[in-house]
């Protein structure tokens, strides 16, 4: 297995604020990996800095073996990266079939149908409003077209940010079987979550950030069962 | 009566081809382009020096002046508003003011400050009448103009993926960074279009309206900004609808009412629309959805 992403010893600062302490973790090709932790921990923070939406002051970021540390983010996504932010932000405006679209933006004219279908197999609730404006879409579809509208661009490393924020626990359910579909397709995952619950029971290994620090990390298997993360994450 | 309805809806397409440009820049960049009026006034230059001095035919005059206000609308996005991304909006419009004052002031430098008396492209074509009714040409030109402009620009903005991928940048620049857009060039892409509109503005209002100084591109832009906030900001239609209301609204009250009263009457009526429908007779709510 090839390393997919390689971040090492990256430090993220707002202004005077040290959000991102030095940290550093992999994703190998084929993984499903997840970053989790309480709220402000710097999950979010640490996906859009290696997405590129947000400027790292030192550290390193490998793309597919390649230096990606202070590439735009709009030519991480052509290089193979798709990042599906919090709060799902599609195109409200705009319809169903536009945002995936849009998803597909640096994609040939000539790939893209073929995306559009292999999208639809995984979420057909999305074929059926096609021509419905996103923004009215229900939270539970938006953040499916969230996903769909990033794996248009095909990507060969694919980040979730909190998918399963504000959605009932049978969508949350829904949206978990979609992630690991979408793995066994052949796609490469690092997940954000605060569900630790849910993140680790699908993914391969974990990384527990505390306050900009990594302070754990492992086989997720192993962490679901460890008596700290229960503590500290699952609620006892 | 009808006459005055005419006049009103060519008054009103040059309106709303300038229209065009601030809601278009204002959809995208979030901000207000002051300078946009006297953009206009650099084409009517252009075009007025390209036919007067050098004897071009009006068309490539037109052309030309189209794309010198196309590298100007871009020069002036790189200069003085790009760096000013991140500041507060507050900044920008200043800025933009400041750009408005430069353009006027190159313009008397340049230019001096004597009217010129821009000619007559239409001069060897007579007027059009249907029935007890004088059509000027410029008139049909500047309306069929207008509908051409708004067409070619629905069509773009809905069906190509330059123009889809304009609209995703004005609801959400971040995803669109994650869509691999590049932002910056798509703004850098609107104020050229914006001020391309311009140019045509410029040289349609001088052929009717023909007096050219410096401040021509002022009032003009300045009751376009009106027309644009009228159909709500940011809307395509809106700047359009806004554009050819302002225009027949200002010609009936100058032949019906006063001529002194005119613009106040015109701004009246924005104040009240403004009051019942704050976001522009097409303006859409804005939804915050957490």
């Amino acid at each position: 297995m090839a390393e997919i992403l390689k971040v090492s010893d990256l430090q993220v600062y707002y202004g005077s604020i040290h959000a991102i302490k030095g940290i550093s973790f992999n994703v190998m090709e084929g993984e499903i990996v997840t970053l989790i932790g309480a709220n402000g921990a710097g999950k979010s923070t640490t996906l859009n800095t290696v997405g590129g939406l947000i400027k790292a002051k030192s550290g390193s970021i490998l793309f597919d073996n390649e230096d990606s540390f202070s590439m735009s983010a709009e030519k991480k996504v052509k290089k193979g990266m798709a990042l599906c932010p919090e709060g799902r932000r599609v195109f409200q405006q705009m319809t169903v079939l536009e945002n995936l679209e849009m998803g597909a933006y640096t994609r040939p004219k000539g790939e893209v149908q073929e995306s559009l279908d292999k999208v639809c197999e995984l979420f057909p609730r999305l074929k059926e409003r096609y021509k419905q404006v996103a923004g009215t879409l229900s939270g539970g579809e938006q953040q499916m077209l969230a996903m769909g509208r990033a794996l248009m661009s095909k990507p060969k490393l694919m980040m979730l940010d909190e998918p399963s924020m504000g959605l009932a626990p049978i969508l949350v359910q829904q949206i978990f079987d979609i992630i690991v579909n979408m793995n066994k397709q052949g796609t490469t995952i690092l997940l954000v979550e605060q569900n630790a619950q849910m993140a680790l029971s699908v993914a391969d290994r974990a990384y527990v950030l505390e306050t900009g620090n990594i302070t754990t990390s492992g086989d997720a298997a192993e962490l679901l069962e460890s008596e700290e993360i229960k503590k500290a994450y699952l609620g006892g | 009566m009808l006459g005055n309805l005419i006049n009103g809806i060519s008054l009103g397409s040059i309106y709303a081809i300038i229209a065009l440009g601030y809601t278009m820049v204002y959809g995208i960049a979030k901000m207000l382009n002051f300078a946009h009026g006297d953009v206009i006034m650099v084409g009517a230059y252009i075009a007025f020096y390209s036919i007067s001095y050098f004897g071009m035919p009006a068309l490539p005059a037109l052309l030309l002046s189209i794309a010198v206000c196309t590298m100007l609308g871009i020069i002036i996005e790189k200069l003085a508003y790009k760096p000013l991304r991140n500041a507060t909006s507050l900044a920008v419009l200043i800025t933009a003011i400041g750009v408005s004052y430069f353009l006027q002031n190159a313009a008397l430098l340049l230019w001096t400050s004597n009217t010129k008396v821009f000619p007559n492209i239409f001069a060897n074509i007579g007027a059009i009448k249907i029935g007890s009714v004088q059509i000027a040409p410029v008139t049909l030109v500047t309306v069929f103009a207008n509908i051409v402009i708004m067409l070619v620009l629905t069509l773009f903005t809905s069906k190509t993926k330059m123009g889809k991928a304009m609209r995703a940048v004005s609801e959400d620049k971040g995803a669109a960074t994650l869509m691999g857009i590049n932002v910056d060039r798509t703004i850098s892409l609107t104020f050229a279009i914006g001020s391309g509109l311009a140019a045509i503005a410029g040289v349609l209002l001088c052929t009717a309206y023909p007096t050219l100084m410096p401040t021509t591109g002022a009032m003009p832009g300045i009751k376009a900004f009106t027309a644009a906030v009228f159909g709500g900001i940011g809307s395509i239609p809106g700047a359009m609808l806004g554009g050819i209301l302002l225009g027949v609204i200002e010609i009936f009250a100058k032949a019906y009412i006063s001529t002194q009263l005119s613009d106040a009457i015109v701004f009246a009526v924005l104040i009240i629309v403004l009051i019942v429908k704050p976001s522009g007779l097409l303006g859409r709510k804005i939804n915050e959805k957490v």
